[in-house]
């Protein structure tokens, strides 16, 4: 039987570019360009390098987001994936994390799966839970923060470097498995895969394709506020010297003002 | 007075220092009441009552370390249960961020991960965090359920507020899930006899003009003369000089401490991700237009190879 792997993907603004927020503080997604998150690309790597060492695979790409978002989709369409789905609606604008997991959920169950994918933060929000949400939400096994992961005979196992020790993990499937950037570099599109991916399924879905109340999302439905949003203050100019050989000395002396030494 | 949860981050009963910094936070918001889970509890016990626990919920069953995250989330689900707290706090780590939102999910509550501040509101606590690679400063509230919270190393100060401290067992039941995810062997990583990268005072990184494995020398041993933790960016992390984790920067580490001194790193958006939040400054790099030297309270324009034993040795001959 086909092995069913659906990879969670995020469409955010460019790290590099000047990040701002809306009027209403949401993430402003005009002031800067969009693509797909870093960290999702070593998840699209993982998913696809699964399904090849499978017999039988199918990889299914999926985003919440605006119109734009399908770039995320198309990116890994174009990496390798099968096929992809775009949940778009104008209602889940300001939506939080809590909700954000339950419209992936939803869509995960309408793809259909026995693997689910994750990088292990966006680039943007970076709080790195929704990993964790899914599985909750899923009732699946989370085999979490893997810098190495492998599917064989049903069964999904991984290596998860953490601060105090390094774990080897195994679940059954169907799971749960989010991979950090160490898992291995991604792969650039071919030629042939940006072409073929233009031919890909791509569908696109509302919150009424997943029977989920848009009351329960958006910047209305969601858990949390953000109240205030201020710029940090620009650092006052520091003192900066040439090393003309005395360098280390100079530098030394303002430690030791600063009662550092 | 509401009671205030910390879930304990411990190593067999020694408690991590950003637990009692949590400890700090909590005392603001209400009457800490501290979750241990594993070994250790007494010994825990002793120092969470010290810097303020008015007691603490103690489990111990061989799944917390033999399954992956959910035994400890059905024991927080227990310990919430039982306090109805105003408030649950978690320190920040891979694993504090997975507790606390599966743990949001089943109170039915809103959650904010990474605070570096939280206090007291008229309607409920005060999150602050630093989103957009430390670019901006938010504050944000719970608007739903019990607030969950995780926070950030070296967030708030660590201080002695005496309190009972006693130990009450907790019972938890196991939910189906519990056993989904085996931890089937764990190797504790050698430990360098440094401080903790997130936890430390003082951080000492190397970057790409470390120029070399071998290099990093010079870095550890500017490091332990101020009783430092080493870091590095990504650039020496990839390139093999250095291990993943003292990687900081948005893949990494995020840190805080009072000082951090970069030396041969540019200061890329995702280093500066990591570091930005520091309280003081300083880099060495020989590229005057480098953009770490945006940042800096002082910085030195010249060859970390010339520089940085230059500054160890003055720093370990004052020390005398």
């Amino acid at each position: 039987m086909s092995l069913r792997i659906v990879v969670a993907v995020k469409y955010v603004p460019d790290a590099t570019g000047d990040r701002h927020f809306a009027e209403d503080l949401t993430t402003d997604r005009d002031a800067v360009d969009g693509l797909l998150s870093e960290l999702d690309e070593y998840a699209v790597e993982q998913a696809l390098q699964i399904a090849e060492a499978a017999d039988d695979a199918e990889v299914t790409a999926v985003t919440i987001g605006p119109e734009d978002a399908r770039g995320a989709v198309l990116k890994a369409l174009q990496m390798g994936a099968d096929k992809g789905v775009h949940v778009e609606d104008d209602a889940l604008h300001g939506t939080d994390i809590i909700g954000t997991s339950l419209v992936l959920a939803k869509a995960i169950e309408h793809i259909g799966y026995d693997l689910v994918v994750t990088g292990m933060a966006s680039t943007d929000g970076t709080a790195g839970v929704v990993p964790a949400l899914l599985a909750e939400r899923l009732g699946v096994p989370q085999v979490t923060l893997l810098s190495q992961v492998e599917v064989t005979d049903g069964k999904v196992s991984g290596r998860r470097d953490g601060d105090a020790a390094s774990e080897q993990l195994e679940a059954s499937l169907p799971a749960l498995v989010s991979v950090t950037d160490q898992s291995g570099e991604a792969r650039y599109p071919s030629f042939k895969g940006i072409m073929g991916a233009k031919k890909k399924p791509l569908e696109t879905l509302d919150l009424s394709d997943l029977g989920v109340d848009a009351a329960e999302v958006g910047l209305a439905g969601a858990w949390t506020a953000v109240e205030e949003a201020a710029a940090r203050p620009a650092r006052t100019a520091g003192t900066i010297v040439k090393d003309e050989g005395e360098g280390g000395k100079q530098l030394a002396e303002f430690l030791a003002a600063q009662k550092f030494i | 007075m509401a009671e205030v949860l910390v879930y304990v981050d411990h190593v067999d009963g020694a408690v991590r220092k950003p637990t009692l910094e949590l400890l700090t936070l909590a005392r603001r918001l209400g009457e800490p009441v501290a979750v241990h889970l594993g070994p250790g509890a007494e010994q825990a016990a002793k120092v969470l009552g010290e810097h303020g626990a008015v007691k603490v919920l103690a489990a111990d069953a061989p799944e917390f370390a033999d399954y992956l995250v959910v035994p400890k989330v059905d024991a927080l689900q227990a310990a919430a249960q039982a306090v109805d707290p105003a408030a649950i706090l978690v320190p920040t780590s891979g694993e504090g961020k997975e507790i606390a939102a599966r743990l949001a999910l089943r109170l039915g509550s809103g959650i904010i991960t990474d605070a570096v501040d939280v206090e007291a509101g008229a309607d409920g606590p005060v999150v602050t965090q630093s989103v957009f690679a430390a670019a901006f400063t938010t504050k944000s509230r719970v608007t739903k359920g019990v607030p969950v919270i995780t926070v950030k190393p070296n967030s708030a100060p660590v201080e002695p507020a005496p309190a009972a401290g006693a130990v009450e067992e907790l019972a938890v039941t196991f939910g189906e899930l519990a056993r989904g995810t085996k931890v089937v062997s764990r190797a504790a990583r050698e430990s360098s006899g440094r401080p903790e990268l997130t936890e430390a005072a003082i951080v000492v990184s190397g970057g790409r003009g470390v120029n070399g494995a071998e290099n990093f020398a010079l870095i550890e041993s500017l490091a332990d003369s101020l009783g430092a933790a080493v870091g590095a960016s990504r650039a020496a992390v990839d390139a093999g000089w250095y291990p993943h984790s003292n990687q900081v920067g948005q893949t990494g580490k995020s840190v805080s401490p009072q000082l951090y001194i970069a030396n041969g790193i540019s200061g890329a958006i995702q280093h500066r991700a990591g570091m930005q939040t520091s309280k003081t400054i300083v880099a060495v790099n020989k590229d005057p237009e480098a953009p770490i030297f945006d940042l800096v309270d002082y910085g030195v324009v010249g060859d970390l190879f010339q520089v940085v034993p230059q500054l160890t040795e003055e720093i370990n001959s004052r020390k005398g």
